[in-house]
């Protein structure tokens, strides 16, 4: 047992010394992720408010302008323009200077003061699903607010009244949304990055080789070159929970030890990840490319951004099989929910049994590795 | 022979009949040979023959296709993590760490040898010493030269002090006087019972060796001392000797050499031709000829065959003798 994993304490040392005398791509590979943190923690609202509208009241008179007052005041809608005809209207949505165009009919006023059911055309730029979906809610909780005050007089008799409420992210702030789940993108992208390039360097120079021909067995150089970084991603992990905290001022409700400890089977299977691609690579541009690959999916399945409940069925496989997934499922949990080690277990048990797959492949592959003459 | 030298628990490297095929191609085709302890064995051939093929296969880096090979008596089909402790490594590119230092380099290579602490001080003044690397052990190894590359490369690869040394080009790219020194600490080594197995390009160097052998496309054509080589009947037939013309015009004496009756080969080498001739060759008819066709000719004599004549010979016979078996 302890055989297999000879030359470690060796590689250990040597990587360290690796990392130190290198220390620019150090810097430089932690602050990266920093930069994409300012990017998006402040740059990035997710709240859609002030869609640009354009409205085309042909009506007039006072009901009308009540409606057109009451859209405004949502905080949904921004009206850039008043027009007079249909065709300014349509030719304001074409042109992408407005999302929303809201006409009032000519006889609006007429048919509320004669009980009539009055139309109001709602034009929506369809080509964005979230803010589309924001105007369409918004306008159809105005009429439908609007028909209930006239048909009860008296307010206080509603039959159902819902009440929402918030948890976990009340003021419903985007830092809060995205900043727990961009810490697993970004420690996948440094850990990743910075093992797969180690080990390729090696391949390039020829060291690899040399080392295959000493006692060291695989898993000793594996390990060997995976625990440096597994203290450097853990680092940087402290460095973004620190951002998070003190700049952009997300609460962490949960246990920041529980985080960190659980970070730790996340940034193993991230190496071992690294790892893998490097017993494909043969060269530093290759083991760039294909450090790449797995970055969309863990940002387009795992959560991050889209939920993954609405992901077609074949991609949920995908999706459970993304280390990011559970982690954001881990920072999410602690940082947002105050979640405990009951509710996350298996996240966890879930990222180690990856990481040893991951790690088991790559090793495999180094033994067999055949270097041709 | 003696049944000692069939015993591979006696040699430092046995190897017999190894094949090893990439895909449809044979890198290495039923290649045997035999290296005794204390010896350093030249291996020899041209680019992408096979050396270091066949020495990643001995060296456990390549699994053989077939056939069986013994290091330091050990089965490298099955002992090849017992080999690596007893053997070390140099390949062709100096394997170091260039952004570490020449101390860090060394200390590296202990630990994954596992020299306890007092074996790997004591080893690392020893080769130190030996090698002369003494005032550059806080220098980043990318900064010394080639030789000192190699110096340090070789010194890495015997901190565990191993018995067989496995060099692949070790003189390739560095300067003559960095290689003379080279071959010098290869022999001091040797006299201490230590095997060398050297793969080079260089003649001179494999002039050098108590044993050669030549591989040419995966084929082992030569095996032998120098001495043993330059007798060999296919290099100097019955009834041959072989001459140097010395000429200014090289190519135009080659052309012409080649015609007359009698010189069976010739080989232009830098400002002279090398030609196996007849025993009854009269050597100054052929000056006379020379000269009488408007080359001028420095000197015609009687030459002791090089190693290069021998490898030059023995490569032409094998070639001509794969051309008859393909067609």
């Amino acid at each position: 047992m302890f055989d297999s994993f000879r030359g470690f304490g060796a590689i250990f040392y040597k990587e360290a010394l690796h990392v130190r005398r290198d220390a620019g791509t150090l810097f430089f590979s932690l602050t990266m992720p920093l930069l994409q943190m300012f990017l998006l923690g402040f740059g990035v609202d997710t709240n859609i408010r002030q869609i640009n509208t354009v409205v085309y009241n042909a009506d007039g008179r006072r009901e009308s302008r009540e409606l057109i007052d009451r859209m405004k005041n949502s905080d949904t809608f921004h009206v850039i323009r008043y027009v007079e005809n249909d065709h300014d209207l349509n030719d304001l949505i074409i042109s992408g200077n407005a999302r929303v165009g809201i006409k009032v009919p000519v006889d609006y006023s007429d048919r509320l003061i004669h009980n009539m059911s009055a139309q109001v055309l709602v034009l929506i730029d369809g080509s964005d699903s979230s803010v589309a979906g924001q105007a369409i809610n918004v306008t159809t909780a105005i009429g439908l607010d609007e028909s209930l005050r006239r048909v009860l007089q008296d307010r206080s008799t509603f039959a159902v009244e819902m009440r929402p409420k918030l948890l976990f992210n009340p003021d419903s702030r985007s830092p809060n949304f995205f900043l727990p789940g961009l810490t697993a993108i970004m420690l996948l992208n440094v850990t990743t990055f910075l093992t797969a390039f180690s080990i390729v360097r090696e391949k390039e120079r020829g060291t690899l080789e040399q080392l295959f021909v000493t006692p060291v067995r695989p898993y000793g150089l594996l390990l060997g070159k995976l625990l440096p970084y597994l203290g450097i991603g853990f680092f940087e992990l402290c460095l973004i929970l620190t951002f998070m905290r003190f700049l952009f001022r997300v609460p962490i409700h949960g246990s920041v030890l529980l985080l960190a400890l659980l970070a730790l089977p996340y940034l193993f299977a991230a190496l071992s990840l690294g790892i893998l691609i490097s017993s494909k690579a043969n060269s530093q541009a290759e083991a760039m490319q294909l450090a790449f690959l797995p970055i969309l999916p863990s940002v387009f399945f795992s959560g991050y951004i889209f939920p993954r409940e609405t992901m077609p069925v074949i991609f949920k496989p995908i999706s459970y099989m993304i280390p990011a997934t559970y982690f954001i499922n881990i920072t999410r949990g602690v940082i947002l929910r105050g979640a405990g080690i009951k509710h996350l277990w298996t996240d966890g048990l879930a990222l180690c049994i990856i990481g040893t797959i991951l790690l088991f492949i790559a090793a495999r592959r180094f033994q067999k590795k055949v270097i041709m003459a | 022979m003696a049944s000692a030298a069939n015993n591979p628990a006696e040699a430092a490297i046995s190897a017999e009949h190894l094949v090893r095929h990439f895909g449809k191609f044979t890198a290495v085709n039923d290649v045997s040979f035999r290296v005794e302890k204390g010896e350093i064995f030249g291996f020899l051939g041209p680019n992408g023959s096979g050396k270091t093929t066949v020495i990643k296969m001995l060296t456990g880096l390549l699994p053989l296709s077939e056939g069986s090979a013994y290091v330091e008596g050990l089965d490298v089909r099955s002992d090849s993590e017992a080999i690596r402790e007893r053997i070390g490594y140099m390949s062709q590119n100096f394997s170091l760490y260039f952004d570490l230092t020449v101390a860090e380099n060394l200390q590296f290579y202990g630990r994954v040898y596992g020299l306890d602490p007092a074996r790997l001080k004591r080893r690392l003044d020893e080769i130190v010493e030996l090698n002369g690397l003494g005032p550059y052990l806080n220098r980043l190894s990318a900064q010394l030269s080639g030789g000192w590359k190699q110096r340090l490369a070789l010194g890495c690869a015997m901190l565990h002090e191993p018995k067989l040394l496995f060099l692949d080009e070790p003189t390739a790219g560095i300067d003559p006087v960095a290689r003379r020194q080279l071959w010098d600490l290869l022999f001091e080594l040797s006299g201490h019972g230590i095997t060398f197995f050297v793969t080079t390009h260089y003649m001179d160097e494999a002039e050098r060796c108590s044993h050669v052998a030549y591989i040419y496309y995966g084929k082992l054509i030569a095996d032998g001392t120098p001495n043993s080589l330059r007798e060999l009947p296919d290099v100097q037939p019955p009834g041959t000797m072989r001459i140097e013309i010395s000429t200014p015009e090289v190519t135009r004496a080659l052309r012409f050499a080649r015609q007359i009756p009698g010189i069976r080969s010739a080989t232009i080498f830098g400002q002279s031709i090398h030609a196996l001739v007849e025993d009854h060759f009269n050597l100054d008819d052929l000056r006379e000829q020379l000269l009488k066709n408007g080359i001028a000719v420095a000197e015609i004599r009687p030459l002791a065959p090089s190693l290069e004549d021998v490898f030059v010979e023995l490569t032409n016979k094998h070639q001509a003798l794969l051309e008859t078996t393909h067609v």
